[in-house]
């Protein structure tokens, strides 16, 4: 396996010595690993802070910045941040506004930003805490750890990120995370296996003739293997997966999101598909995206993720924003 | 009486163990995980004897506080709250003595597990790092040497059981079939426990 890579060691610094070249709007502590607004903190503004294992860029660092998120801290390659990234990645960005925590479903991010919460409390910092998890593919959570959280977190980020732009209150921008979160859903499905640098080789065999469905976004294996199928057949298979959990009778946001080998021809041909599935489903689209959001490393892939909207949720979401993974409106 | 020396030399040999198997743990973990085990738990202990080399304290309740403290601001993942809790508590319930009994020792190592079932939620049978430890601390009532087996065993168990907990529950039924690597590394943990015990015996003798 070939990578571009000095060694596997030092790839998220590596990456984030990167960042911080490349966007001198952020201050990126490559030491510490936290990576904030320059202009943070922000008067009176709400902190928002998220993070979660690298491999999944531009997920988070890529979504700081003026509109989105003021902090994030990558951990290592899949792996959640440790409370000590996420402590003073709250510390950097709390106004006296409040900061809130931003958590996909995994137990490593779930345990470790609880950790961080209790230990900013006790430096005063006033923490509230909203997790993510949209994804249909796991089912009775009395036998799991629960949805996972996936396309899901790119809205709570954004429209969360817009409230909180505007001087929102920190009860506000979390109850507007917390709906974001409760009218999302998502569902994906993996060409191939990705290759973590740090294994050197692909995480699950998967033959060529076959593609998983319902993956994560962690290089897990999904719920079921089949047989290869056409972009078509997996729009069918994936939004209709995400409409047997949600029933939006408003217009709904669509993210059809990149897992990080697959090509935006194909990423275009597949969402023309699932464009086809929705209106055959009498669902209306307000906003699309389409390209790689939150990836997978090398995963071949991708998932879809519908947002039920009303007008104060696409008004945040059309806010402007201005990061180096999303940005309009500036 | 074990003192504040034997708690690092326990950890010293833990840290080698999870040297050792790094790759077997990552190995474990790929089915069924995400394939960084190994290497989360080896950097994690790495820090803990460099912690340990550098800043000795003098109690056993320090030392497993303070390596524990370590492997929460370094492993990440479920494994670094998990086992960082096992360590701090079972360090917190020894409290400040100079010299604890093995007894004592059992009593706070149940403390730590109790303290890790309630923080990650998992009951025996769910297939994770429990399944290892909960037998383990039964069984050192009797000994040392009947607590690593009991441990190995809980390891080997896992095989058949479907994951309810973690990464591996996302699988369903197909978690069946793979041995847990979170129940491996703890079973690791405790043997580590056992050859510190046997090899301060041997020594005193």
């Amino acid at each position: 396996m070939k990578m571009l890579i000095n060694v596997a060691e030092t790839v998220v610094a590596d990456a984030l010595r990167g960042m911080a070249a490349a966007h001198p709007e952020l201050t990126v502590d490559v030491e510490n690993r936290v990576i904030v607004r320059r202009d943070a903190p922000v008067a009176g503004k709400v902190g928002l802070v998220s993070g979660g294992g690298s491999g999944h860029e531009p997920l988070h660092g890529g979504f700081v910045g003026p509109g989105m998120l003021s902090a994030a801290c990558p951990g290592e390659v899949f792996t959640s941040p440790v409370p000590d990234q996420m402590l003073r990645a709250a510390a950097a960005v709390d106004s006296g506004a409040g900061v809130l925590f931003i958590v996909k479903n995994y137990t490593g991010d779930v345990l470790n930003f609880d950790m961080a919460a209790e230990l900013a409390e006790d430096e005063g910092i006033q923490i509230a805490k909203v997790l993510v998890n949209d994804d249909v593919a796991v089912t009775d959570s009395l036998y799991t750890a629960g949805r996972r959280g996936t396309g899901a977190t790119l809205y709570v980020e954004k429209i969360a990120g817009a409230a909180a732009e505007e001087g929102q209150p920190l009860e506000r921008v979390e109850a507007l995370a917390r709906q974001v979160n409760e009218n999302s859903r998502s569902f994906g499905v993996a060409l191939t296996a990705c290759t973590t640098p740090a294994k050197g080789s692909p995480t699950f065999d998967l033959p060529a003739g076959e593609l998983e469905l319902g993956v994560g976004i962690h290089g897990e294996p999904g719920r079921e293997r089949r047989a290869m199928m056409t972009s078509g057949e997996i729009a069918d298979f994936a939004v209709n997966a995400v409409l047997e959990d949600l029933n939006p009778r408003n217009p709904v946001l669509l993210l059809v999101n990149g897992m990080g080998a697959t090509p935006l021809l194909e990423l275009y041909g597949f969402s023309a598909e699932v464009q086809r599935v929705l209106t055959e489903r009498g669902v209306a689209v307000a906003r699309t995206l389409v390209g790689n959001y939150v990836t997978s490393l090398d995963m071949a892939g991708a998932s879809v993720t519908l947002c039920e909207i009303d007008e104060e949720l696409l008004r945040l979401y059309d806010a402007p924003v201005r990061t180096p993974g999303l940005r309009w409106g500036v | 009486m074990l003192h504040a020396d034997f708690f690092r030399r326990w950890m010293t040999a833990a840290a080698a163990s999870v040297e050792r198997e790094a790759e077997r743990l990552t190995a474990l973990d790929s089915p069924i995980g995400d394939a960084d085990h190994g290497s989360n738990l080896h950097r994690g202990f790495a820090a803990v004897v460099a912690v340990l080399e550098k800043d000795a304290p003098d109690t056993p309740g320090a030392v497993l506080v303070l390596a524990g403290r370590q492997l929460i601001s370094t492993v990440g993942g479920a494994s670094g709250p998990l086992y960082g809790t096992l360590l701090r508590r079972t360090g917190k319930a020894l409290g400040d003595a100079v010299e604890v009994s093995e007894g004592q020792l059992a009593d706070a190592l149940r403390a730590g597990v109790d303290a890790v079932m309630t923080l990650g939620g998992a009951a025996p049978g769910d297939k994770t790092m429990i399944d290892a430890l909960v037998p383990a601390v039964a069984a050192l009532d009797e000994s040392f040497t009947a607590a690593r087996s009991a441990a190995e065993e809980g390891a080997l168990a896992t095989t058949p059981l479907q994951a309810r907990k973690g990464r591996a529950s996302y699988l369903g039924e197909r978690s069946i079939g793979h041995q847990d690597p979170g129940a491996t590394s703890a079973a690791l943990l405790i043997a580590a426990l056992a050859d510190t015990a046997e090899h301060r015996e041997a020594t005193d003798a």
